[in-house]
């Protein structure tokens, strides 16, 4: 049966073929996976600094990139060796759940607000975050949230609270539109819509479709960005890779480390911030 | 590491090494997409001509949900995979989550149904036609499977195919489970994902072309390999 054989062997061809694609990457004890937020990924810093530790240590980082809440619970489930994420209070409660040991700072950035820079509610050249805010929700101008549980979110979140608006309340399914979606995604919406958003630095800077949207508000201390790495508590997670994992992170916070990270440059401007740097 | 498909456009690695980074994304596509055809096909083919010959309590509702199951959300396959194969999850101790063998296992969830139900009603037709005799010259049902999948190779050619362009196209379940990892588990779909999200739409859409000129070239290799592209009628 000419048919059945070619199928058979077709079949075997490609199951050796697709074997051999990833028999060499395959994961060993010198390959850790590390679950973080979306930022330090799209913007470009950990393809540009992985290579320098995995040159200096033989240790491959795969990078999971998703929003902070979502790599919490991902390590929280056991399927990552270490987390590099920045949200705080969602830090606090990972660690104080046990599944992390203490959250080390490795770099910081700022977050800004970024709209179209016809700027109907005039909020530009703001520094402060909330009476952007308050203006945009009074102004009932379009704005869109990431609602996805990632660091930017929960920031925007806590923004809001100070503001004492609940924007879900006052605007859902008009100006306020909860897009359930990445930085980028939301940067897209923004862009697509005319409307304003609250971004991180990193990916604002290093995003290729800003088309209409300009920096509106910065400079707000309650706009301070903190990227944190955090170990997993072997006595919670005795599953995770935890001496190359500690390794990762002792070196990101090295004098190598953090040289690296503060070398990293999109259209020669800064993204990250070494932590030795921070303005506190 | 992989250098970002974002450097590929800036040109800020040599062409050799980003050329490196692509290539290893199309080929993990085609793997993780022929590996998973290549394993659902014998047995949807199998199944759906057991469905179509053989009579057992069962058969014609597993018939409508073969059917059903044409539309299965692959977002649903890749999170139920996920409880599943997380360390927290019954079948965590494999330590499978964000490997492409959790996303070939996916795309197998996927393919079988569309090569089931596309084959079942191939050989069903086949059976009505010559069936009769073959059960008169003494062949038993199971016998006579291979025979009836022989005898109209070319729809069956395009359950498969129907089945490749499942997988190849596919991206919510394979993120999922996948993780989208450079240098690991990223595909062509997760980096168009991956690129529109950085914004960079027009590397996006390139990407989408090649995908989509990948697809035409692997159909139409499949069919100049049977040399069923002779411009005979369609079953």
């Amino acid at each position: 049966m000419a048919l059945k054989e070619a199928f058979l062997a077709g079949g075997l061809a490609t199951i050796l073929g697709s074997g051999a694609c990833w028999a060499a990457p395959s994961p060993s004890l010198q390959t850790i996976l590390l679950a973080s937020t979306t930022s330090v990924e799209n913007s470009g810093l950990l393809a540009h600094i992985l290579p320098i530790f995995t040159k200096e240590s033989g240790i491959t980082v795969h990078v999971l990139a998703q929003g902070t809440g979502q790599a919490l619970a991902t390590a929280a489930h056991g399927d990552a060796d270490l987390v590099l994420v920045h949200d705080p209070e969602a830090e606090k409660k990972f660690i104080a759940a046990g599944d992390g040991l203490a959250a080390r700072q490795i770099a910081w950035n700022d977050f800004i607000i970024v709209g179209p820079r016809s700027d109907p509610a005039r909020i530009k050249g703001g520094h402060d975050a909330i009476a952007a805010l308050k203006v945009i929700a009074a102004a009932r101008a379009p704005f869109v949230s990431r609602g996805d549980k990632s660091g930017t979110d929960a920031l925007e979140h806590r923004l809001w609270k100070v503001a004492a608006i609940d924007p879900a309340k006052a605007g859902g399914g008009s100006w306020y539109r909860d897009i359930g979606g990445g930085m980028g995604a939301a940067l897209n919406a923004a862009q697509a819509m005319g409307a304003y958003t609250l971004s991180d630095r990193g990916t604002w800077l290093s995003f290729g479709n800003k088309g209409d949207l300009a920096v509106l508000v910065e400079g707000d201390p309650r706009l301070l960005n903190r990227y944190d790495v955090i170990l997993l508590d072997p006595k919670k997670h005795p599953e995770a890779k935890q001496t190359p994992a500690r390794r990762f992170a002792d070196w990101l916070l090295s004098p190598e480390g953090q040289d690296a990270i503060g070398a990293y440059r999109v259209k020669g401007e800064q993204l990250f911030h070494p932590s030795a740097a921070t303005p506190r | 590491m992989t250098p970002d498909l974002a450097d590929l456009a800036a040109g800020s690695f040599t062409p050799i090494f980003a050329m490196a980074a692509f290539w290893q994304i199309v080929a993990l596509s085609l793997g993780v997409s022929f590996a998973a055809v290549a394993l659902a096909s014998p047995a949807g083919m199998l199944l759906g001509a057991a469905l179509a010959v053989c009579r057992f309590p069962g058969r014609h509702g597993l018939v409508v949900l073969a059917n059903a199951f044409l539309g299965l959300p692959p977002v649903v396959v890749g999170l139920a995979l996920y409880l599943l194969l997380s360390r927290s999850g019954p079948l965590g101790i494999a330590g499978l989550l964000f490997t492409p063998a959790a996303m070939v296992l996916a795309q197998i969830i996927l393919a079988l149904p569309i090569v089931t139900a596309l084959v079942h009603r191939v050989v069903e037709r086949v059976w009505e036609q010559y069936g009769g005799p073959l059960l008169v010259d003494g062949a038993s049902r199971l016998r006579a499977m291979p025979h009836l999948l022989a005898i109209e190779p070319r729809p069956i050619a395009t359950a498969i195919l129907a089945g490749f362009g499942r997988t190849i196209s596919e991206v919510g379940a394979i993120l999922i489970v996948g993780g989208n990892i450079a240098g690991y588990t990223r595909t062509m779909t997760t980096a168009i994902v991956l690129e529109t999200s950085k914004g960079d739409l027009s590397l996006a859409l390139g990407l989408g072309l090649i995908l989509i000129g990948i697809s035409i070239a692997v159909s139409s290799g499949f069919f100049a390999l049977g040399g069923w592209e002779r411009g005979q009628s369609w079953h």
